[in-house]
Parts: C-alpha cells; structure tokens; sequence
C-alpha cells in the first residue's frame, strides 16, 4: 500500500492554496507529519485527497489505482478524514457516534461484526468508560479523542488527522499519537498526521512534510528536516535540535532576537 | 453516568437501548391508535369506543345511520388529522436537521405564507395558476405557491456555498413578501372573501375528503421509506457539514432531496388543512428528547408524535365548546407555543447551539 502525490493544485474559488505539489511514496506502515505554519495549505491538503476540495489539476495515486477517479463512496471506503472542527450537539452517545461513522460505509443493517468494530475500537483509544455518555458532555479533548475513533473505526487504506492532539492534555496526547502510531503499524495503513508540536513529529512520526504557502519545503525523516534552516525561516523562530537521554529528539526553539 | 462494563458491556448498553427505542415506538403506535378511535367515538351523541370499532370493522353492524356518521363524517376528519400531523412532523425533523437548526419547520421558511397568499388569490380574484380546476381552485393554488417557494430555496441552495442561515434568511425574506401580498389580497376583499381567507387560514380539519387522505397516504408511503433508507446519512449531517463530508455523505445532494421531500409534505398539508403551526416545530422536538437522533427511530417517532398531537388536538376542537368544531390552528398555537417555550427552557443548555 503506498502513496504518491503528483503536480497537486488545488484552491478555492479563484484562489490556489496548494500550487503543484508533489509528495514521492510514501511506504505502507508510515506515520507521516504534516508540519507548517498556520494558513499553509494542510487542511486543504487533507481535503483534496478526501475529495471535499476539487483538484485544478494532479494525481493522487493509493495503492496503484487514482484516488481522483474514484466516486464517493469508495473514496470514503479507502480515505478517512478528522477535520478540525469535530464538536457538536447531537443527542447522541459517542458508541451511536463512532457506529454512525461506520455505518457510511457498511450498509443498512447493523451487525454482530459493526458492534464489535466500535467496541473495539473505543477499547483501543481507552474510551470504553464514555460509551454510553452523550456527545454533548463530553469536555474538549474527549470530543477529539471521539473523532479520532470515528475515524479510525472505518479501517481505512489512509488515515488524514488534522491537528488530532490539539485540545488535549500531555497524557492523551501521547496516548492518541501512540495507538495510531500502533494501528498504522499493525495495518501496515499510511497516517498523514498535521501536528503544531514539533516534538510530538520528531517523536512519532517516520517523515516530515514542511509545508508553507502550498508548497512543500522540506522532505525527509524527522531528524534531518527538523535541522534544515527552512525551519527556522518558516516558524521564524532560533531552534537547536537536541538528544534527550532517551534518544529522542529535542526540538529547543525560542524567538529570534 | 457510564457503566463501567465487564466484557461485551458497551454492545449490551447499546443493544438495551435499541430494544427500549422499539418499545417506545411501539408504545407510540398504541397511544395513537386509541386516540384515534376515541376522535372518532367522540362527538354529538358519543357512541362507546367498542361500538366504533365494530363499525370500523363492519360498517353495517349498527345500522345505516351509524354507518354514515362514522364513515363519511368522523373518520375522514380524524384520518386527515393523523395523516396531517405526520406529514408536519416529518417535514419539520428533516428541515431540522438538512439546516443543523433545532428551530426550524416548514412555516419558518414562509411556506404556509405562501399557501396562504395562494389561497387569497384564489378566494379574492378567483385567479388560479392551473385554470379549470372548479372547487379544487383553492386547494391547488396553495399547494402551488407552497411548492414554488420550497422550490425556490431548493434552487438557492443549489447555488455554491449557500449556508444553513442564508436558507433562513430567504424564508424570513419570503414570509415578508408573501405576508405584504397578503394583506393587499385582504384590504381589497370584500366581507365575505375576507372571512374566506381568515377562516382558511386559520387551519381547519372540516376539509377532510378521501381523496385527499388516498394522496396524503401515498406520499407518506413514498416519503418514508426514503427517509429511512437515508437514515445513516441524515444523522451524520447531524454531526456538522463538515463531519458528515468527512464521512463522505453528498451533503448537497442529500439536502436538494431532502428540501424536495419537505416541499412535498409541507405543500401538501397547508393545502389539506390550512395553516397549522407547531405540529412540525413541536413534534420532533419531543421525539428528539426520548429517542435521540438516530433517525432509524427519531423519524417514526417524530411521525407518530406529530400524528398523535393532531389527533389530540382535533378530540379538543370538539369538546372545548359541545357542539362548536374550532379550527385546530388555533389550538396548536395555544398547546404548541407553551410547550414549545418550555422545550426551549428545559434543554437549552444541551440542545441549542
């Protein structure tokens, strides 16, 4: 299962917000980062390979076949998509929610195999506590750990996470970034992850993808895109990348002077 | 509060829950069917409920007379009442929920203005967009303009990026326009015209005939089913547009149908009865707060509830005064309203954004 993304434009309106993008292959099994300012173009990103942003022009090629061709049921068979704005007031309770999602993908009928999907799913993400609770009540950070089982219950081919950890705590965030990182593995799926926190990328992610201005910057595995000076100039910011004792990077960034 | 579960647990809450959602409707059903029995045994000289039925079984157990009074005077009523109140009640939870807004039904996109002023012209200047349609002229014209203007938001959000509060925005636009055509129509009636189109709109149930309950069955048998078949998609758009797109529902699509099924409906019931508000406000409000809004139950349970309220209300038209039949409009403003403010004041923390 790969990816590989070619001659990319896409906009709104009159608008290009992604200008000829291209992202070589990238392997099954991979957790790729999606770093940049904000404005950059990653929402949109995510958005034309979901097909909810028309493409100018491109090709978007998964595991051989073009995902642009593809109508729209079987594109979301294959992509699943966490926006950001996941909160609502829908009376209902987060296993309806999670079903719901699998549901669009799965017939009319609820089965056996459907129930035991968001069972096990909300286990894996240690949400089985707010099963039955409504989405309604849920704080911030449980709604977003919410979406990402809505998400990752339709067993995609391409899982596209936009900014997943950005309401929670240092616990969750971890925990969310490891059981995708887990069910990325285990799936040998591909992840696009669009993350804020430099040190969460270098942490989890296997590749980095700078972008700014619809245009990517920078390419590689996190060590080396996290020191290129192009991170500097993007987040304008002095940064020094650091060992910790653990052999995980340090990102050490502070304003220029 | 959860229930931390031993394994299976999450599955089990879910099943129960579903088990208790079929009980409810079927709960639904039966209040609704005695209702509707009684509507029909009540009246001037109130036969038993048993006799009603025996009648409704075999209309020529008890004689001629009876035979007349239940089948050709209560029954049509109290089956346009049913009939009526399913169609509000669905037409108000799908305009619920295609716009994201716990406040909408049909009437606040000014359809039954536009029904009215239909009516008005007909009444008044006994002008018809079909011609030759003889006594039906006042019936068509108000479906007519209903669906027009439902018809007209349908164009306007076919238009990109046209917003769930611009739609509200073009019903407050047209319920001004049609309400000033309206008023014209009225200042240059005559008495008699004028009573016309006051008493049509004030919503009346004496209209009831059987072809209108044949066509009123038939679109319901239609509208239904589809409705259900959506019913995965219709809850994600619950979720947010952008959630349900995420989950790769054709929000568009999905919208354009579901506004042309409301058209339908909603068209449909002004024309039969008139203008009656609340049904469709109320209903699905009430069925929300049992079911939730899986719309696998929150849809027949908003039919049954809507159907069960004008059956009610139509048993009250009668006995408020014996003898006197006041036009349920009227009655679904005065019960409607206050339930309705007192929907809003319970639930507004959870339930209005």
């Amino acid at each position: 299962m790969t990816l590989e993304v070619g001659n990319l434009s896409a906009g709104y309106g009159r608008k290009m917000i992604l200008k000829d993008l291209n992202i070589p292959v990238i392997k099954p099994g991979q957790l790729v980062g999606i770093i940049g300012p904000n404005a950059a173009g990653k929402s949109t990103l995510f958005k034309s390979l979901t097909g909810l942003v028309k493409l100018r022009s491109g090709a978007i090629t998964l595991n051989g076949t073009d995902l642009a061709a593809q109508g729209r049921g079987q594109k979301a068979r294959r992509v699943a998509y966490m926006p950001q704005t996941y909160s609502c007031n829908a009376l209902l309770s987060v296993f309806e929610s999670v079903l719901l999602a699998l549901k669009q993908t799965s017939g009319w009928r609820v089965k056996a195999d459907n129930l035991t999907r968001v069972e096990t799913i909300l286990r894996e993400l240690g949400l089985s506590h707010l099963s039955s609770r409504g989405l309604s009540e849920l704080s911030g950070g449980q709604s977003q750990m919410v979406a990402v089982a809505r998400t990752m219950v339709r067993n995609p081919e391409l899982v596209l996470l936009d900014e997943p950890t950005s309401a929670l705590d240092l616990h969750h965030q971890l925990s969310i970034m490891t059981s995708v990182k887990k069910a990325v593995t285990s799936r040998e799926i591909i992840a696009m992850v669009a993350l804020h926190d430099l040190n969460l990328a270098a942490e989890f992610c296997d590749r980095l993808l700078l972008i700014r201005n619809g245009e990517i910057l920078a390419d590689g595995a996190p060590n080396v895109v996290l020191a290129m000076p192009e991170i500097k100039e993007t987040y304008r910011v002095e940064t020094s990348i650091e060992e910790t004792r653990r052999g995980s990077l340090y990102v050490d960034a502070h304003l220029s002077a | 509060m959860t229930t931390m579960s031993a394994p299976e647990g999450e599955i089990s809450v879910y099943s129960s829950l579903i088990g208790r959602r079929i009980m409810i409707l079927c709960a639904a059903c039966l209040l609704l069917a005695a209702s509707f029995i009684f509507d029909i045994s009540n009246g001037p000289g109130n036969f038993p409920m048993s006799k009603v039925v025996e009648v409704l079984w075999d209309k020529a157990s008890h004689g001629v007379r009876m035979e007349v009074i239940i089948w050709d005077f209560r029954l049509p009523i109290a089956l346009t009442a049913v009939l009526v109140g399913a169609m509000l009640a669905v037409a108000g939870a799908q305009m619920q929920t295609i716009l994201n807004n716990p406040l909408a039904e049909p009437f606040t996109l000014g359809i039954s203005t536009a029904a009215s002023f239909g009516a008005a012209l007909a009444i008044v200047l006994g002008w018809s967009l079909i011609p030759g349609v003889g006594h039906l002229i006042v019936t068509i014209n108000a479906f007519l303009f209903a669906f027009g203007t439902c018809a007209f938001i349908l164009l306007a959000t076919r238009l990109k990026g046209v917003s769930s509060e611009t739609i509200i925005l073009f019903g407050i636009a047209i319920f001004f326009v049609f309400n000033a055509a309206l008023a014209m129509m009225q200042y240059r009636a005559s008495e008699d015209q004028l009573s016309r189109i006051v008493f049509w709109m004030m919503g009346s149930l004496t209209r009831a005939s059987w072809e209108k309950i044949g066509l009123g069955t038939a679109l319901l048998a239609v509208v239904i089913p589809i409705c259900l078949m959506r019913s995965w998609q219709l809850t994600a758009l619950r979720m947010g547009e952008e959630t349900a797109r995420s989950m790769g529902v054709d929000v568009n699509r999905l919208r354009a149908e579901m506004l042309l099924i409301i058209s339908l409906l909603a068209a449909t019931a002004v024309a039969f009865v008139g203008t009656v508000g609340f049904v469709g406000l109320v209903g699905p409000h009430i069925a929300r707060m049992i079911v939730g809004e899986d719309q696998r139950f929150f849809l027949p349970l908003s039919a049954l509830i809507g159907a069960l309220m004008m059956s009610l209300t139509s048993i009250l038209s009668k006995m408020i005064t014996p003898g006197v039949l006041y036009p349920i409009g009227i009655i679904t403003a005065l019960i409607g309203v206050p339930v309705f403010i007192s929907v809003i004041l319970s639930t507004r923390r959870d339930r209005l954004s």
